[in-house]
């Protein structure tokens, strides 16, 4: 089944207000879905018969911002995050990337992390990756049984993905700059 | 052996014993690498596993939203140290299926030839540093004296033994060597003077048909040796529906009994490379599997891998005779300051360990907007806990040796 095909029968499942837009020119195309639904509507593509996703490839978070404003007129993105989702399934072998755009920052106070409800109770691995978009690209992933730290320690200050993200000058006393 | 205890605090008589918190690693040598594991232990049986990483944590795709891509190519290659050539060929083919390039057939050839030695090289250190792991010293030795040779052929090839940033986007960096002195390593080992001029190709057939036979040595040593087969048969056993939940691939999802393997079952700008090529993918139940082995468990893992480097051999032995007539050049020009499109592109290939995934972002620049490596041992290694949990303390290294997990993959 190709990703129009796998859009249609969406659409058709929950409307247009959760499952939100297709990009099909892409060389992966990408369907959106809104946030509040990401939760449903993974859990109908690993469970229905005809989608059979049971293969999370991987899971990943983008920070869209220019922080250089010289750029930032060329840049084509409004400044948001989008968390990646990559899926595939082995008994129907077809693919698709899901993906979620979120505020960069929860009702735009810089430091509250955006949310989006996690999805490791439908794929085991969902939480080591939303275990890693958490602490590089700083997504907050609702339900998620153990959101920690998983690569950086855990008094790490910030995210490092993030565009505008400063290297810390010291580290317990370990010079950065 | 797994012991199976109602209530684990009770062991006999009704003594209570204390739990204690055991940490293995990060320095621990049986963890292959920098992995910590916390180990809640009563007794001699842990029954719960926390593994910590992060401790080889490079920042790489940090770095690599501000390098043009040929220039992150040497930073694939310190991810999976141990396969590098496999690391620098996914990252190329996700670049090119970006900008939609083709790579001419010969360097395609090429390429297949230098991956599945690649393969080989790596799965030599998973064998000989699994039986490391389980107390038998001698495959370690064995394994890494084919390994040498295999590095000296990359050696030739790119002057790297390690970090070969060989494989580029469009082809390879250079042609194969008409003419090679044999390796020293080869020569005395097939008792040929190491001054004796060779095509590189002669020298790799060379080795490929002393490789052979010692496979067989390398079975008797491990595979069919009793004390394996204890340590190993029916410990780590990771069901199917398990190892796919998990996002297990490569070794670990074939030993579970999942017939996958990107090398077939991929996109199609990794299957054409593949294309008449004749090769089989093994996959668990085996038919020479001690009475003891269940499916999924340490022994099929690591039998998987043995297998495949009987394969590999063969794809080497067909790439070669591929060679003279492949059309094309080795290397399709591409420019260091080529702009990538404004659009994205995700790519998994078969690295010797798993499918490793790159994910690249480009907004119209030469750097990548966002480039993410998903590492394949990163979805291996967190089976870790579910898998060693009412095991005893000294099966644990067993499972992990079994994961074959390169540390600086995971935390890249």
């Amino acid at each position: 089944m190709n990703v129009s095909e796998i859009h249609t029968l969406l659409v058709e499942q929950f409307g247009e207000s959760k499952v939100t837009g297709i990009q099909s020119e892409a060389v992966d195309p990408w369907i959106e879905v809104a946030p509040e639904a990401l939760a449903e509507v993974a859990r109908c593509l690993r469970d229905d018969d005809r989608f059979q996703f049971d293969h999370l490839n991987n899971l990943t978070g983008v920070d869209y911002l220019e922080p250089d404003p010289k750029k930032a007129k060329e840049f084509d993105h409004e400044p948001h995050v989008e968390v990646v989702y990559h899926l595939s399934s082995y008994s129907l072998r077809h693919r698709v990337t899901v993906k979620v755009k979120l505020p960069r920052w929860k009702n735009d106070e810089a430091g509250q992390l955006p949310e989006v409800a996690s999805v490791s109770d439908i794929w085991a691995i969902a939480d080591w990756h939303e275990r890693e978009a958490y602490d590089l690209v700083g997504i907050h992933f609702t339900g998620h049984p153990n959101l920690r730290r998983i690569l950086c320690p855990e008094d790490w200050v910030g995210h490092a993905l993030r565009k505008d993200y400063e290297f810390p000058l010291e580290y317990h006393g370990i010079r950065g700059r | 052996m797994s012991v199976q205890v109602e209530d684990p605090r009770v062991i006999e008589f009704d003594v209570r014993t204390d739990e204690m918190l055991v940490n293995m690693g990060p320095q621990h040598p049986s963890t292959h690498g920098v992995l910590r594991l916390l180990l809640r232990t009563d007794g001699e049986i842990v029954h719960e596993v926390t593994p910590h990483i992060g401790y080889l944590h490079r920042s790489a795709e940090k770095i690599g939203e501000n390098l043009a891509t040929p220039q992150w190519i040497p930073y694939t290659d310190r991810m999976d140290y141990l396969a590098g050539m496999n690391m620098n060929l996914g990252f190329s083919l996700a670049v090119e299926k970006l900008i939609g390039m083709e790579v001419p057939e010969k360097a395609m050839t090429v390429r297949v030839l230098i991956a599945e030695l690649g393969r080989i090289a790596s799965h030599l250190v998973g064998m000989g540093a699994y039986g490391l792991d389980l107390g038998s010293f001698s495959p370690f030795l064995y394994a890494f004296r084919e390994r040498e040779i295999i590095l000296d052929l990359f050696e030739e090839v790119c002057g790297a033994r390690l970090t070969y940033s060989y494989i580029t986007i469009g082809g390879a960096t250079h042609d194969i060597p008409d003419e090679i002195c044999i390796p020293p390593g080869l020569a005395a080992l097939i008792g040929r003077k190491p001054t004796e001029k060779v095509s590189w190709m002669q020298a790799v057939l060379m080795f490929l048909e002393w490789l052979e036979p010692r496979i067989q040595e390398y079975h008797t040593l491990l595979t069919r040796n009793q004390i394996f087969i204890k340590r190993t048969a029916d410990l780590g056993i990771l069901d199917r529906d398990a190892a796919i939940s998990f996002g297990c691939t490569g070794p670990v999802l074939r030993g579970s009994g999942v017939e996958w393997d990107l090398r077939k079952d991929g996109e199609p700008i990794y299957t054409r490379m593949y294309e008449g090529y004749d090769f089989d993918v093994p996959v668990a139940p085996f038919d020479a599997a001690p009475p003891e082995a269940k499916l999924g468990d340490n022994w099929c893992r690591f039998y998987v891998r043995m297998m495949e480097v009987v394969q590999s051999i063969g794809l080497v032995r067909q790439a070669i005779e591929k060679y003279p007539s492949a059309e094309g050049t080795y290397r399709e020009p591409y420019k260091m300051s080529t702009k990538l499109p404004t659009d994205e592109c995700y790519l998994e290939t078969e690295c010797p360990r798993g499918a490793m995934g790159f994910y690249i972002v480009g907004t119209g620049n030469a750097e990548p907007f966002r480039v993410r490596a998903k590492s394949s041992c990163f979805c291996n290694l967190s089976v870790t806990a579910p898998l060693s949990e009412g095991y005893l303390l000294g099966d644990i290294p067993a499972v992990v040796g079994s994961l074959d997990v390169v540390m600086g993959e995971i935390d890249r």
